[in-house]
């Protein structure tokens, strides 16, 4: 989100909040976040994309709402306008195309309203067949999850990105020899995608409330969460949009606060430190020990206020929409050890990483006959590289998992280890809160640099060997 | 107090009301001077060795900003207190000067002080770089004007024709950034620019205030947040691998800026601001050095020697200048061909490392003639 959009939202949370009693807040959101799908998608090399994929996020989360709806649920009056508000949406924004003074929305003229009309039918009839054929089934709800993680894994893999780039050029006619990894540039998606992902597990799980599909799109593409998080969960979100909101100096002084510091965090000291953080190109021509920490230790503020200015901007955005999102960092810098760490980092990805991945697979591995500590060193090892796998399916983000994956393992057989020999844990709280945010910056050097060589030449510059 | 109770459009009223009185208050008393003299470099950071110029800031550590304040702060020259063992020598000019396409070891300044040189008196001759790739020699005595406060021992002001002409005095971007400054210059030294010009228009209120200053207080903070990557890497400006060399080839034109041969009216030189720079001196001497061009062999190179200038008005320049420096005592050197044809790069004035070496020999020579300085 750039600086104006985030004014934009606030401003529309400020007036907006003045006129609850004219207007439902409920269909407010769920306009507002379904035309915050288009307005924030950028540009596409390709064809009619930048509109095309915010259609399809629309589509997806109506799809898998009709997926998740019990058997025996009957659409109602409300679901029936919501899809229609959809789809109206949908082919508004593609008629902007022909009135000059509102056009446009999106971030090029959209595409002719006979390709949006096809889209959309496409949409449709698709939702249309899932709510009849498989709403509330586990093969559909199963096969609707590795759809997801299918396309998830094609967008975050560089060659299988460039592959589906190739199939979308010779679609749309253009040259497919000009595809690259970054053609599907499509906004949100790892967020959304959890947040489906999310809500067919539990629904498999029967643990999924009843939504209704206005709140249901809401809750995939709520806008002030669309592009960084957090990854809210549904049963925290849809009651939030049940209970009564108004505006009031309260909400507006702790909105407006998130959102003070979470503009300095991103636009002041991230961007700030940005200006001389490690990068691939710095990272070649720095030779001096010291000024390489300086780079390094930059990088890993960088990021941290980075994400975490965006998560004061979403929550404070949310706040003014009378939507408290969950919050995402809790001074991880501070933390006195990697699990600590982890524990206050990325906090939701981590919580949904531990409910449907961790959890599941360590009670599995239990079953069996394996020591614990392999069962612990499996389960985090794992856990971790997919995490960083989730970044891009790239060696660079699997190692900074794996780095993580090994520091947790290794603090957790400390534990062992010192439960029985105190001295080993006298070790004081400033020490290791040092060592672990040493170990953590270390780890943002596979992060920040794709190249092996650069990483490895980046790692001996800071331990003075062979610089 | 009860937050309940806030109204909005009081708090709106309120906050507005805040921001435009902390803009008047920013606008008159106009802290841009003091702020720009806040600086990590020489403290935290390395002075640079050249002012601050870069048109690919992300690229070369380095950026284009205004505030000359913000400018010599961020340069070597402010953080080296003046020891009675140094001889400061500053060296004005243009692109060629501060060193387009050239690491800083590869500058005149650079190859000046690798040679070591002493002063007749035996102090060490230090060499400052203060081009700024700018051509206009206004620009220059501007510069210089900030410049003196630092005390000089000597001034070597290299200079070309493209320099000269009054209609490119105030174009560049700088001076029009510090037209306070080229204001109170006119005055000071009877300089023949109109300072009711179009082009020199009156600072407004606006533009003193929070917002209009926006522009310069972002540039003041990339220029600290650029000083650590120019710390940590060495760099300042970004040399492509490829460079695409100055024309050989040249169009059959003898126009230059609208004159034609055979004559090159004195009118139409700013020599007046020459004058300045040596009147602004005082007691410190000012070599004035016409600095190398490129003289072209290929097509029409008997109309041009070339894309800067038509040979007629370069022999010109070069005649007229021979005689108002000897008319007027200014010391003068003439070293227009103090480089080889194959050293120029991607103009007629930009050297490369081994041209800018060829161009501070004859320098060197100078100054050991006329200053008696020993290797």
């Amino acid at each position: 989100m750039s600086l104006t959009q985030i004014f934009i939202f606030a401003a529309l949370g400020l007036l907006a909040g003045r006129f609850y009693k004219v207007f439902s807040r409920n269909w407010l959101l769920f306009v507002a976040s379904a035309l915050a799908v288009f307005w924030l998608q950028p540009a596409s090399p390709v064809r009619n994309l930048f509109f095309i994929l915010p259609a399809v996020s629309l589509g997806l989360a109506a799809v898998v709402w009709a997926l998740t709806v019990p058997a025996d649920y009957a659409l109602n009056k409300q679901d029936a306008s919501a899809a229609g508000s959809l789809a109206g949406l949908v082919l508004l924004l593609s008629a902007s195309r022909y009135f000059d003074p509102v056009c446009c929305l999106t971030a090029s003229r959209p595409p002719q309203m006979e390709i949006t009309l096809l889209v959309v039918a496409v949409l449709a009839v698709f939702g249309f067949l899932v709510y009849r054929l498989g709403r509330g089934r586990a093969a559909f709800l199963n096969f609707g999850i590795l759809l997801i993680i299918a396309i998830l894994i094609v967008l975050k893999s560089p060659s299988l990105a460039e592959w589906a780039g190739r199939g979308i050029r010779g679609l749309s006619g253009q040259d497919a020899s000009l595809a690259s990894s970054i053609d599907i540039g499509w906004l949100g998606f790892s967020y959304i995608a959890f947040r489906l992902i999310h809500v067919l597990r539990d629904r498999l799980a029967g643990r999924l409330p009843q939504v209704s599909l206005r709140d249901f799109v809401t809750y995939i593409v709520f806008f002030p969460a669309l592009t960084a998080g957090p990854i809210e969960r549904i049963e925290r979100f849809a009651p939030q949009l049940q209970s009564e909101f108004h505006l009031d100096g309260n909400r507006l002084l702790g909105a407006g606060r998130r959102l003070v510091v979470g503009l300095f965090m991103k636009f002041v000291l991230a961007d700030g430190l940005a200006f001389f953080a490690l990068n691939p190109t710095n990272a070649q021509q720095v030779d001096s020990t010291g000024w390489m920490w300086v780079l390094l230790v930059a990088y890993a503020f960088r990021i941290f206020f980075d994400f975490a200015g965006y998560t004061h901007i979403a929550i404070g955005l949310g706040l003014l929409f009378g939507i408290l999102l969950p919050e995402n960092f809790d001074r991880p810098y501070t933390k006195p050890n990697i699990t600590a760490f982890w524990n206050s980092w990325h906090i939701t990805l981590a919580q949904w990483f531990r409910s449907y991945y961790f959890n599941p697979l360590t009670r599995g591995l239990r079953t069996g006959n394996m020591p614990p500590w392999l069962i612990v060193m499996l389960a985090q090892l794992s856990t971790m590289a997919l995490i960083g796998l989730w970044h891009g399916i790239t060696w660079n983000f699997l190692v900074w998992g794996l780095w993580h994956g090994v520091g947790l393992f290794v603090h957790n057989q400390w534990l062992q280890l010192t439960k029985s020999r105190s001295a080993f844990a006298a070790v004081p709280s400033q020490v290791s809160t040092l060592l672990t945010f040493g170990y953590v910056s270390l780890g943002w050097v596979w992060f920040a640099l794709p190249e092996p060589d650069n990483a490895m030449r980046v790692l001996r510059t800071l331990f003075g060997v062979g610089a | 107090m009860n937050s309940d109770k806030i109204s909005l459009p009081r708090l709106l009223l309120k906050s507005f009301a805040l921001f435009a009185a902390l803009n008047l208050l920013f606008a008159f008393v106009n802290p841009m001077p003091a702020i720009g003299k806040v600086s990590l470099y020489n403290w935290l950071l390395p002075g640079r060795e050249r002012l601050p110029y870069g048109d690919d800031p992300a690229r070369s550590y380095n950026l284009n900003l205004y505030s000359l304040e913000a400018m010599f702060a961020s340069h070597q020259l402010v953080g080296a207190p003046k020891s009675a063992e140094e001889f400061r020598v500053f060296v004005m000019g243009d692109s060629s000067v501060w060193g387009f396409l050239l690491e800083n070891e590869d500058t005149l300044t650079g190859a000046l002080n690798q040679t070591g040189l002493q002063s007749a008196d035996g102090r060490e001759v230090v060499f400052y770089n203060l081009g700024h790739p700018t051509i206009s020699l206004t620009k220059d005595l501007m510069i210089l004007d900030y410049a003196m406060q630092y005390e000089p021992d000597l001034i070597i002001w290299p200079v070309t024709l493209e320099s000269f002409p009054f209609n490119k005095q105030t174009s560049s971007p700088i001076v029009q950034n510090n037209l306070d400054r080229i204001r109170n210059l006119i005055p000071r030294f009877n300089l023949a620019i109109d300072a009711s010009r179009s082009d020199l228009p009156e600072e407004n209120l606006f533009d003193r205030t929070l917002i209009g200053q926006r522009r310069n207080l972002a540039d003041i903070a990339r220029l600290q947040l650029y000083g650590f990557s120019w710390a940590a890497t060495g760099i300042d400006v970004f040399i492509p691998e490829e460079i695409e060399l100055r024309a050989t080839d040249l169009e059959a034109n003898e126009d230059y800026y609208g004159l034609l041969p055979p004559e090159l009216p004195q009118n139409f030189l700013a020599l007046d601001v020459l004058q300045a720079g040596i009147d602004m001196a005082g007691e410190t001497p000012v070599l004035i050095v016409n600095e190398p061009i490129f003289v072209s062999d290929g097509a029409n190179s008997a109309v041009r020697y070339n894309s800067f200038y038509p040979r007629w008005v370069y022999d010109a320049y070069r005649a007229l200048m021979q005689n108002e420096s000897s008319a007027r005592g200014w010391p003068y050197v003439d070293l227009w061909q103090a480089a080889v044809n194959t050293e120029f790069t991607n103009t007629p004035i930009h050297l490369t490392p081994q041209g800018t070496l060829e161009f501070a020999e004859a320098i060197i020579t100078e100054l050991a003639n006329r200053f008696d300085f020993q290797p």
